[in-house]
Protein backbone atom coordinates (compact mmCIF):
# COMPACT_ATOMS: atom_id res chain seq x y z
CA UNK A 1 0.00 0.00 0.00
CA UNK A 2 1.54 3.40 -0.80
CA UNK A 3 1.66 6.00 1.72
CA UNK A 4 -0.82 8.33 0.60
CA UNK A 5 -3.49 4.93 0.38
CA UNK A 6 -2.18 4.69 4.29
CA UNK A 7 -3.06 7.92 5.02
CA UNK A 8 -6.73 7.73 3.78
CA UNK A 9 -7.72 4.47 4.99
CA UNK A 10 -5.85 5.96 8.04
CA UNK A 11 -8.41 9.25 7.99
CA UNK A 12 -11.45 7.21 7.30
CA UNK A 13 -10.75 5.13 10.88
CA UNK A 14 -11.33 8.91 12.72
CA UNK A 15 -15.37 8.85 12.02
CA UNK A 16 -15.37 5.38 12.66
CA UNK A 17 -13.92 6.20 16.57
CA UNK A 18 -16.52 9.04 17.01
CA UNK A 19 -18.93 6.76 15.89
CA UNK A 20 -17.90 4.17 18.55
CA UNK A 21 -17.97 6.87 21.56
CA UNK A 22 -21.36 8.11 20.62
CA UNK A 23 -22.96 4.74 20.70
CA UNK A 24 -22.53 5.00 24.07
CA UNK A 25 -24.29 7.44 24.77
CA UNK A 26 -27.52 6.02 23.62
CA UNK A 27 -26.55 2.79 26.17
CA UNK A 28 -27.36 2.56 29.38
CA UNK A 29 -24.67 3.55 32.05
CA UNK A 30 -22.89 0.46 33.82
CA UNK A 31 -22.61 2.78 37.02
CA UNK A 32 -24.05 1.15 40.11
CA UNK A 33 -25.01 3.86 42.90
CA UNK A 34 -22.79 2.32 45.54
CA UNK A 35 -24.65 2.78 49.13
CA UNK A 36 -27.58 2.67 47.73
CA UNK A 37 -27.07 -0.14 45.51
CA UNK A 38 -24.79 -2.67 45.82
CA UNK A 39 -23.09 -5.76 43.72
CA UNK A 40 -24.26 -9.06 44.54
CA UNK A 41 -21.59 -10.72 46.30
CA UNK A 42 -20.15 -14.86 45.93
CA UNK A 43 -20.82 -16.43 49.26
CA UNK A 44 -16.93 -17.15 49.44
CA UNK A 45 -16.19 -13.44 48.91
CA UNK A 46 -13.60 -12.70 52.24
CA UNK A 47 -15.26 -9.78 53.65
CA UNK A 48 -15.12 -8.66 57.09
CA UNK A 49 -14.30 -10.94 59.97
CA UNK A 50 -17.12 -12.51 62.53
CA UNK A 51 -16.17 -14.29 65.57
CA UNK A 52 -19.00 -17.06 65.87
CA UNK A 53 -20.55 -18.90 68.54
CA UNK A 54 -22.28 -22.59 69.03
CA UNK A 55 -26.17 -23.43 69.49
CA UNK A 56 -25.86 -22.89 72.80
CA UNK A 57 -24.70 -19.02 73.09
CA UNK A 58 -20.98 -20.53 73.58
CA UNK A 59 -17.81 -18.99 72.07
CA UNK A 60 -16.39 -20.55 69.41
CA UNK A 61 -13.11 -19.39 69.90
CA UNK A 62 -10.64 -20.49 72.42
CA UNK A 63 -8.15 -17.89 72.55
CA UNK A 64 -5.43 -20.44 71.21
CA UNK A 65 -4.04 -17.67 69.06
CA UNK A 66 -3.17 -19.83 66.26
CA UNK A 67 -4.62 -16.69 63.73
CA UNK A 68 -2.56 -14.55 64.93
CA UNK A 69 0.44 -16.79 64.54
CA UNK A 70 -0.70 -17.52 60.88
CA UNK A 71 -1.19 -13.83 59.92
CA UNK A 72 1.00 -12.82 57.46
CA UNK A 73 0.34 -9.39 58.06
CA UNK A 74 0.29 -9.34 61.83
CA UNK A 75 -3.17 -7.58 62.24
CA UNK A 76 -4.27 -9.89 64.73
CA UNK A 77 -4.07 -9.62 68.95
CA UNK A 78 -5.07 -11.86 70.88
CA UNK A 79 -5.10 -12.46 75.03
CA UNK A 80 -6.31 -15.74 76.49
CA UNK A 81 -7.54 -15.96 80.12
CA UNK A 82 -8.89 -19.09 81.99
CA UNK A 83 -12.47 -20.01 81.64
CA UNK A 84 -14.15 -21.04 85.23
CA UNK A 85 -17.92 -22.91 85.21
CA UNK A 86 -19.29 -20.00 87.28
CA UNK A 87 -17.64 -17.43 84.23
CA UNK A 88 -17.95 -19.49 80.96
CA UNK A 89 -17.39 -18.20 77.71
CA UNK A 90 -15.75 -21.05 75.64
CA UNK A 91 -15.57 -24.88 76.11
CA UNK A 92 -12.57 -25.89 77.74
CA UNK A 93 -9.77 -24.02 79.39
CA UNK A 94 -9.26 -21.01 77.69
CA UNK A 95 -11.14 -18.32 76.05
CA UNK A 96 -10.35 -14.81 74.03
CA UNK A 97 -10.51 -11.95 76.67
CA UNK A 98 -9.06 -9.93 74.07
CA UNK A 99 -9.57 -10.15 70.59
CA UNK A 100 -8.27 -7.14 68.11
CA UNK A 101 -8.02 -6.77 64.36
CA UNK A 102 -6.38 -4.38 62.81
CA UNK A 103 -8.13 -3.75 59.78
CA UNK A 104 -5.85 -1.34 58.21
CA UNK A 105 -2.83 -3.78 58.57
CA UNK A 106 -5.09 -6.82 57.57
CA UNK A 107 -4.90 -8.20 53.87
CA UNK A 108 -8.20 -10.70 53.58
CA UNK A 109 -6.18 -13.57 52.96
CA UNK A 110 -8.14 -15.42 55.25
CA UNK A 111 -5.29 -17.62 56.63
CA UNK A 112 -6.81 -17.13 60.02
CA UNK A 113 -9.79 -18.96 58.64
CA UNK A 114 -7.47 -21.94 57.55
CA UNK A 115 -5.65 -21.83 61.15
CA UNK A 116 -8.74 -21.52 63.27
CA UNK A 117 -9.14 -25.46 65.14
CA UNK A 118 -13.13 -24.05 65.88
CA UNK A 119 -13.54 -22.58 62.97
CA UNK A 120 -14.41 -19.62 65.08
CA UNK A 121 -13.38 -16.99 63.04
CA UNK A 122 -15.12 -16.34 59.19
CA UNK A 123 -14.28 -13.86 56.80
CA UNK A 124 -18.10 -13.17 55.33
CA UNK A 125 -19.54 -11.16 52.47
CA UNK A 126 -21.25 -8.38 54.46
CA UNK A 127 -20.45 -5.22 55.56
CA UNK A 128 -17.03 -3.99 54.61
CA UNK A 129 -14.52 -2.16 57.23
CA UNK A 130 -14.62 2.09 56.80
CA UNK A 131 -13.69 4.35 59.30
CA UNK A 132 -12.19 7.93 59.78
CA UNK A 133 -9.62 7.04 62.65
CA UNK A 134 -6.97 5.02 63.01
CA UNK A 135 -8.47 3.60 66.10
CA UNK A 136 -11.66 3.45 65.04
CA UNK A 137 -10.03 0.54 62.37
CA UNK A 138 -9.06 -1.61 65.25
CA UNK A 139 -12.12 -4.05 65.50
CA UNK A 140 -12.72 -4.93 69.31
CA UNK A 141 -13.90 -8.62 70.53
CA UNK A 142 -17.21 -6.94 71.10
CA UNK A 143 -17.69 -5.65 67.43
CA UNK A 144 -16.09 -9.07 65.77
CA UNK A 145 -18.00 -10.98 68.15
CA UNK A 146 -21.64 -11.84 66.42
CA UNK A 147 -24.84 -11.69 68.70
CA UNK A 148 -25.97 -15.36 70.44
CA UNK A 149 -29.10 -17.30 68.98
CA UNK A 150 -32.83 -15.96 69.34
CA UNK A 151 -33.68 -17.30 73.19
CA UNK A 152 -30.01 -18.12 74.58
CA UNK A 153 -28.36 -16.25 77.08
CA UNK A 154 -24.84 -14.11 76.26
CA UNK A 155 -21.62 -14.95 77.44
CA UNK A 156 -20.55 -15.70 80.31
CA UNK A 157 -22.46 -18.44 81.04
CA UNK A 158 -22.79 -20.68 84.05
CA UNK A 159 -22.29 -24.38 83.68
CA UNK A 160 -22.25 -27.68 85.24
CA UNK A 161 -18.78 -28.57 86.02
CA UNK A 162 -17.28 -31.51 83.91
CA UNK A 163 -19.96 -30.96 80.73
CA UNK A 164 -17.51 -28.83 79.03
CA UNK A 165 -14.04 -29.96 80.22
CA UNK A 166 -12.87 -30.30 76.18
CA UNK A 167 -11.94 -27.27 73.82
CA UNK A 168 -13.17 -29.19 71.02
CA UNK A 169 -14.05 -33.05 70.97
CA UNK A 170 -16.23 -34.27 72.13
CA UNK A 171 -18.22 -31.33 71.98
CA UNK A 172 -20.48 -30.94 69.10
CA UNK A 173 -18.31 -32.17 65.71
CA UNK A 174 -17.05 -29.08 63.66
CA UNK A 175 -18.88 -28.79 60.54
CA UNK A 176 -16.66 -29.29 58.34
CA UNK A 177 -18.88 -28.36 55.16
CA UNK A 178 -18.90 -23.96 56.33
CA UNK B 1 -21.12 59.70 29.70
CA UNK B 2 -24.07 57.24 28.51
CA UNK B 3 -21.80 55.00 26.59
CA UNK B 4 -19.46 54.87 29.16
CA UNK B 5 -21.85 53.47 31.62
CA UNK B 6 -23.41 51.09 28.64
CA UNK B 7 -20.11 49.62 27.40
CA UNK B 8 -19.37 49.25 31.91
CA UNK B 9 -22.82 47.12 32.25
CA UNK B 10 -22.54 45.09 29.55
CA UNK B 11 -18.88 44.19 29.71
CA UNK B 12 -20.27 43.52 33.29
CA UNK B 13 -23.31 41.21 32.40
CA UNK B 14 -20.47 39.52 29.61
CA UNK B 15 -18.28 38.78 32.42
CA UNK B 16 -20.58 37.68 34.64
CA UNK B 17 -22.18 34.87 31.56
CA UNK B 18 -17.88 33.85 30.78
CA UNK B 19 -17.60 32.81 34.77
CA UNK B 20 -21.09 31.15 35.06
CA UNK B 21 -20.73 30.01 31.79
CA UNK B 22 -17.77 28.46 32.30
CA UNK B 23 -18.50 26.93 35.72
CA UNK B 24 -21.70 25.23 33.55
CA UNK B 25 -19.56 24.21 31.57
CA UNK B 26 -17.01 21.71 33.65
CA UNK B 27 -20.97 20.37 34.57
CA UNK B 28 -21.64 19.89 31.13
CA UNK B 29 -18.37 18.39 30.18
CA UNK B 30 -18.77 15.90 32.94
CA UNK B 31 -21.70 14.73 32.45
CA UNK B 32 -21.39 14.58 28.51
CA UNK B 33 -18.19 12.60 28.83
CA UNK B 34 -19.74 10.59 31.51
CA UNK B 35 -22.20 9.30 29.40
CA UNK B 36 -20.01 8.73 26.29
CA UNK B 37 -17.78 6.41 28.56
CA UNK B 38 -20.92 4.87 29.62
CA UNK B 39 -21.40 6.84 32.82
CA UNK B 40 -23.28 8.71 34.78
CA UNK B 41 -21.05 11.54 35.86
CA UNK B 42 -21.32 13.70 38.64
CA UNK B 43 -25.18 13.43 40.69
CA UNK B 44 -24.86 13.69 44.32
CA UNK B 45 -24.42 17.65 44.65
CA UNK B 46 -27.86 19.16 44.29
CA UNK B 47 -30.46 17.29 41.95
CA UNK B 48 -28.66 15.89 39.03
CA UNK B 49 -25.81 16.90 40.36
CA UNK B 50 -26.69 20.75 39.64
CA UNK B 51 -24.82 22.48 42.53
CA UNK B 52 -21.41 20.77 41.32
CA UNK B 53 -19.71 23.62 40.11
CA UNK B 54 -20.58 25.50 43.30
CA UNK B 55 -19.09 22.40 45.55
CA UNK B 56 -15.82 22.96 43.29
CA UNK B 57 -15.81 26.73 43.51
CA UNK B 58 -16.28 26.51 47.12
CA UNK B 59 -13.49 23.95 47.53
CA UNK B 60 -10.66 25.89 45.38
CA UNK B 61 -11.51 29.34 47.02
CA UNK B 62 -11.38 28.24 50.66
CA UNK B 63 -8.29 26.23 49.63
CA UNK B 64 -4.34 27.40 50.63
CA UNK B 65 -2.61 29.11 47.90
CA UNK B 66 0.84 27.76 47.79
CA UNK B 67 3.75 29.82 46.29
CA UNK B 68 6.53 27.62 45.87
CA UNK B 69 9.68 28.91 48.00
CA UNK B 70 12.00 29.68 44.86
CA UNK B 71 8.88 31.02 42.29
CA UNK B 72 9.10 34.55 40.92
CA UNK B 73 6.53 35.35 43.28
CA UNK B 74 5.10 38.55 40.98
CA UNK B 75 5.31 36.65 37.70
CA UNK B 76 3.68 33.93 39.61
CA UNK B 77 0.96 35.61 41.09
CA UNK B 78 -0.18 37.63 37.87
CA UNK B 79 0.34 34.45 35.10
CA UNK B 80 -3.69 33.18 36.27
CA UNK B 81 -5.03 36.68 35.51
CA UNK B 82 -2.72 37.45 32.12
CA UNK B 83 -4.37 33.72 30.97
CA UNK B 84 -8.15 34.63 31.79
CA UNK B 85 -8.47 37.99 30.95
CA UNK B 86 -8.03 37.46 27.28
CA UNK B 87 -10.17 34.83 27.41
CA UNK B 88 -12.92 36.72 28.98
CA UNK B 89 -12.42 40.14 26.31
CA UNK B 90 -12.53 37.96 23.28
CA UNK B 91 -16.22 37.92 23.90
CA UNK B 92 -16.27 41.75 23.23
CA UNK B 93 -16.41 41.12 19.62
CA UNK B 94 -19.07 38.34 19.28
CA UNK B 95 -22.24 39.27 17.58
CA UNK B 96 -24.36 36.93 19.69
CA UNK B 97 -27.85 38.59 18.10
CA UNK B 98 -29.42 40.57 15.42
CA UNK B 99 -29.95 43.66 17.83
CA UNK B 100 -26.91 45.78 18.91
CA UNK B 101 -27.60 46.15 22.56
CA UNK B 102 -26.91 42.61 22.32
CA UNK B 103 -23.28 43.05 21.29
CA UNK B 104 -20.53 44.83 23.17
CA UNK B 105 -18.25 45.78 19.99
CA UNK B 106 -19.53 43.42 17.16
CA UNK B 107 -19.04 45.90 14.70
CA UNK B 108 -15.40 46.70 15.04
CA UNK B 109 -13.71 46.25 11.44
CA UNK B 110 -11.17 44.77 12.66
CA UNK B 111 -12.87 42.20 14.63
CA UNK B 112 -11.00 38.90 13.20
CA UNK B 113 -7.58 40.39 13.94
CA UNK B 114 -8.79 41.28 17.44
CA UNK B 115 -9.62 37.68 18.05
CA UNK B 116 -6.26 36.33 16.73
CA UNK B 117 -4.42 39.16 18.78
CA UNK B 118 -6.23 38.59 22.10
CA UNK B 119 -6.00 34.87 21.31
CA UNK B 120 -1.88 35.21 21.28
CA UNK B 121 -1.65 36.75 24.50
CA UNK B 122 -3.11 34.47 26.60
CA UNK B 123 -0.18 32.09 25.62
CA UNK B 124 1.89 33.90 27.90
CA UNK B 125 -0.29 33.02 30.98
CA UNK B 126 0.59 29.67 29.85
CA UNK B 127 4.44 30.40 29.45
CA UNK B 128 4.96 32.74 32.23
CA UNK B 129 3.02 30.68 34.66
CA UNK B 130 5.12 28.04 33.93
CA UNK B 131 8.42 29.78 33.75
CA UNK B 132 8.05 31.48 37.12
CA UNK B 133 7.04 28.26 39.25
CA UNK B 134 10.63 27.45 39.00
CA UNK B 135 9.61 23.40 38.12
CA UNK B 136 10.84 21.29 35.48
CA UNK B 137 7.22 19.88 34.83
CA UNK B 138 5.91 23.16 34.96
CA UNK B 139 9.16 24.91 32.87
CA UNK B 140 8.35 22.03 29.61
CA UNK B 141 4.52 22.77 29.88
CA UNK B 142 4.97 26.12 29.18
CA UNK B 143 7.56 25.58 26.63
CA UNK B 144 5.31 23.11 24.95
CA UNK B 145 2.19 25.45 25.59
CA UNK B 146 4.31 29.03 23.62
CA UNK B 147 5.42 26.10 20.90
CA UNK B 148 2.04 24.65 19.75
CA UNK B 149 -0.03 27.99 19.83
CA UNK B 150 2.44 29.85 18.04
CA UNK B 151 2.63 26.85 15.32
CA UNK B 152 -1.00 26.21 14.82
CA UNK B 153 -1.77 29.98 15.25
CA UNK B 154 -0.54 30.28 11.51
CA UNK B 155 -3.31 27.74 10.24
CA UNK B 156 -6.07 29.47 12.48
CA UNK B 157 -4.91 32.63 10.67
CA UNK B 158 -5.10 31.40 7.41
CA UNK B 159 -8.36 29.99 7.56
CA UNK B 160 -9.65 32.97 9.08
CA UNK B 161 -8.28 34.77 5.47
CA UNK B 162 -10.32 32.65 3.60
CA UNK B 163 -13.49 33.41 5.34
CA UNK B 164 -12.51 37.77 5.42
CA UNK B 165 -11.85 36.95 1.76
CA UNK B 166 -15.14 35.38 1.18
CA UNK B 167 -17.24 37.85 3.11
CA UNK B 168 -15.44 40.97 2.18
CA UNK B 169 -14.86 42.36 5.55
CA UNK B 170 -13.09 41.60 8.76
CA UNK B 171 -16.20 42.49 11.33
CA UNK B 172 -17.59 39.73 12.91
CA UNK B 173 -21.16 41.53 12.20
CA UNK B 174 -20.87 41.53 8.48
CA UNK B 175 -19.18 38.34 8.58
CA UNK B 176 -22.82 36.62 10.24
CA UNK B 177 -24.90 39.04 7.71
CA UNK B 178 -23.26 37.66 4.68
CA UNK B 179 -23.42 34.55 5.62
CA UNK B 180 -27.80 34.65 6.07
CA UNK B 181 -29.31 35.82 2.99
CA UNK B 182 -31.93 32.74 1.71
CA UNK B 183 -30.75 29.59 3.07
CA UNK B 184 -28.68 27.62 5.64
CA UNK B 185 -26.68 27.02 2.35
CA UNK B 186 -25.10 30.42 2.87
CA UNK B 187 -23.23 29.19 5.65
CA UNK B 188 -19.78 29.58 5.29
CA UNK B 189 -18.97 25.83 6.47
CA UNK B 190 -20.57 24.79 3.26
CA UNK B 191 -18.82 27.07 0.76
CA UNK B 192 -15.88 26.76 2.66
CA UNK B 193 -15.38 23.43 3.98
CA UNK B 194 -11.69 23.01 4.19
CA UNK B 195 -11.09 26.60 6.24
CA UNK B 196 -13.86 24.91 8.73
CA UNK B 197 -12.10 21.85 9.37
CA UNK B 198 -8.77 23.38 9.77
CA UNK B 199 -10.48 26.17 11.74
CA UNK B 200 -11.57 23.08 14.03
CA UNK B 201 -8.90 21.54 14.44
CA UNK B 202 -6.61 24.64 14.99
CA UNK B 203 -8.73 26.05 17.76
CA UNK B 204 -8.51 22.55 19.58
CA UNK B 205 -4.88 23.02 19.17
CA UNK B 206 -5.08 26.58 20.36
CA UNK B 207 -7.19 25.49 23.54
CA UNK B 208 -4.75 22.92 24.00
CA UNK B 209 -7.81 20.50 24.91
CA UNK B 210 -7.32 16.89 23.57
CA UNK B 211 -6.13 15.31 21.33
CA UNK B 212 -3.73 18.41 21.75
CA UNK B 213 -3.54 18.76 25.17
CA UNK B 214 0.60 17.80 25.26
CA UNK B 215 0.32 21.17 27.39
CA UNK B 216 -0.82 19.55 30.53
CA UNK B 217 -0.23 15.48 29.48
CA UNK B 218 -0.48 14.18 33.10
CA UNK B 219 1.64 11.13 32.34
CA UNK B 220 4.49 12.82 31.36
CA UNK B 221 4.30 16.42 32.91
CA UNK B 222 1.91 15.79 35.81
CA UNK B 223 -0.04 19.29 35.28
CA UNK B 224 2.12 20.63 33.40
CA UNK B 225 2.14 25.04 33.66
CA UNK B 226 -0.20 24.53 36.27
CA UNK B 227 1.98 21.59 38.16
CA UNK B 228 2.74 24.21 40.96
CA UNK B 229 -0.90 26.31 40.71
CA UNK B 230 -3.49 25.35 43.64
CA UNK B 231 -6.36 27.32 45.12
CA UNK B 232 -8.06 30.59 43.42
CA UNK B 233 -5.28 30.96 41.09
CA UNK B 234 -5.80 27.03 39.65
CA UNK B 235 -9.36 27.87 39.40
CA UNK B 236 -8.06 31.06 36.90
CA UNK B 237 -6.16 28.47 34.47
CA UNK B 238 -9.28 26.21 34.34
CA UNK B 239 -11.28 29.37 34.10
CA UNK B 240 -8.98 30.48 31.31
CA UNK B 241 -9.28 27.17 29.77
CA UNK B 242 -13.24 26.63 29.89
CA UNK B 243 -14.02 30.30 28.61
CA UNK B 244 -11.83 29.77 25.79
CA UNK B 245 -13.49 26.89 24.90
CA UNK B 246 -16.65 28.61 24.54
CA UNK B 247 -15.39 31.84 23.17
CA UNK B 248 -13.64 29.14 20.17
CA UNK B 249 -17.36 27.66 20.18
CA UNK B 250 -18.76 31.20 19.62
CA UNK B 251 -16.55 32.09 16.94
CA UNK B 252 -16.79 29.26 15.05
CA UNK B 253 -20.61 29.46 14.96
CA UNK B 254 -20.30 33.00 13.83
CA UNK B 255 -17.56 32.36 11.58
CA UNK B 256 -18.93 29.37 9.84
CA UNK B 257 -22.47 28.35 11.23
CA UNK B 258 -24.18 31.33 10.18
CA UNK B 259 -23.79 33.51 13.85
CA UNK B 260 -27.56 34.08 15.13
CA UNK B 261 -29.03 33.37 11.73
CA UNK B 262 -32.38 31.41 11.72
CA UNK B 263 -35.67 30.97 10.38
CA UNK B 264 -37.27 34.30 11.86
CA UNK B 265 -34.19 35.28 13.77
CA UNK B 266 -34.60 38.53 11.88
CA UNK B 267 -37.10 39.82 13.44
CA UNK B 268 -36.35 38.59 17.08
CA UNK B 269 -33.87 39.13 19.34
CA UNK B 270 -35.02 36.26 21.45
CA UNK B 271 -35.39 33.83 18.62
CA UNK B 272 -31.32 35.15 17.29
CA UNK B 273 -30.34 34.57 20.51
CA UNK B 274 -31.56 31.23 21.27
CA UNK B 275 -29.99 29.99 17.91
CA UNK B 276 -26.96 30.96 18.58
CA UNK B 277 -26.95 29.44 22.15
CA UNK B 278 -27.93 25.94 20.25
CA UNK B 279 -25.21 26.41 17.54
CA UNK B 280 -22.66 26.65 20.51
CA UNK B 281 -23.76 24.45 22.63
CA UNK B 282 -23.07 21.93 19.97
CA UNK B 283 -19.83 23.05 19.37
CA UNK B 284 -19.11 23.26 22.80
CA UNK B 285 -20.26 18.91 22.84
CA UNK B 286 -18.43 18.74 19.81
CA UNK B 287 -15.28 19.32 21.35
CA UNK B 288 -15.83 17.02 24.63
CA UNK B 289 -16.52 14.24 21.62
CA UNK B 290 -13.44 14.55 20.39
CA UNK B 291 -11.79 13.86 24.08
CA UNK B 292 -13.56 11.10 24.76
CA UNK B 293 -12.48 9.93 21.15
CA UNK B 294 -9.14 10.91 20.21
CA UNK B 295 -5.81 9.89 21.96
CA UNK B 296 -2.94 12.61 22.49
CA UNK B 297 -0.84 13.38 19.82
CA UNK B 298 3.29 12.87 20.20
CA UNK B 299 4.98 16.26 20.75
CA UNK B 300 6.92 16.02 17.26
CA UNK B 301 4.33 14.59 15.25
CA UNK B 302 1.97 17.75 16.47
CA UNK B 303 4.31 19.90 15.21
CA UNK B 304 4.89 18.17 11.62
CA UNK B 305 1.46 17.82 11.61
CA UNK B 306 1.14 21.59 12.05
CA UNK B 307 3.74 22.95 9.86
CA UNK B 308 4.06 19.84 7.10
CA UNK B 309 -0.06 19.16 6.90
CA UNK B 310 -1.98 22.08 8.33
CA UNK B 311 0.20 25.52 7.30
CA UNK B 312 0.00 24.12 3.02
CA UNK B 313 -3.72 23.25 3.19
CA UNK B 314 -4.74 26.51 4.93
CA UNK B 315 -2.15 28.59 2.30
CA UNK B 316 -3.30 26.28 -0.63
CA UNK B 317 -7.18 26.98 0.76
CA UNK B 318 -6.56 31.02 0.85
CA UNK B 319 -5.23 30.58 -2.93
CA UNK B 320 -7.94 28.59 -4.38
CA UNK B 321 -10.51 30.93 -2.91
CA UNK B 322 -9.31 34.46 -4.00
CA UNK B 323 -8.53 32.78 -7.26
CA UNK B 324 -12.28 31.52 -7.34
CA UNK B 325 -13.16 35.28 -6.10
CA UNK B 326 -11.22 36.80 -9.04
CA UNK B 327 -12.46 34.91 -11.26
CA UNK B 328 -16.14 35.49 -9.91
CA UNK B 329 -17.51 32.17 -9.43
CA UNK B 330 -20.78 31.69 -8.70
CA UNK B 331 -21.25 31.85 -5.07
CA UNK B 332 -17.81 33.04 -4.49
CA UNK B 333 -18.70 36.90 -4.01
Amino acid sequence: MSSFEETVSRLLKIPVGYATVLRNLFSKPVTLQYPEQKKPMSARFRGRHHLKRYDDGLEKCIGCALCAAACPADAIYVEADQNTNAERYSPGERYAKTYEINMLRCIFCGYCEDACPTNAIVLEPIEFPTGYTREGMIYTKSMLLEAPPNGVPTTPQATQPGKFDRSIVPYPPVDASV
Amino acid sequence: MAPILEYTLKSIVLLLIGAGGFAYMTLVERKFIGRLQSRIGPNRVGPFGLLQPMADGLKLIVKESITPAQADKLIFFIAPAISVIPALIIFAVIPFGNSPWLNLAANINIGVLYVLAVFSISVYGAVLGGWSSNNKYASLGGLRASAQMISYELALGLSLVAVVLMAGSASLNQIVQYQHPGNILGWLIFRQPVAAVLFAITAMAELARSPFDLVEAEQELTAGFMTEYSGMKFALFYMSEYVKMIAMSALFTTFFLGGWSGPGAQDSWLLSLIYFGIKMLVCLLAIVWTRATLPRFRYDKLMAFGWKVLLPIGLANVMVTALLIVLRVPGYR
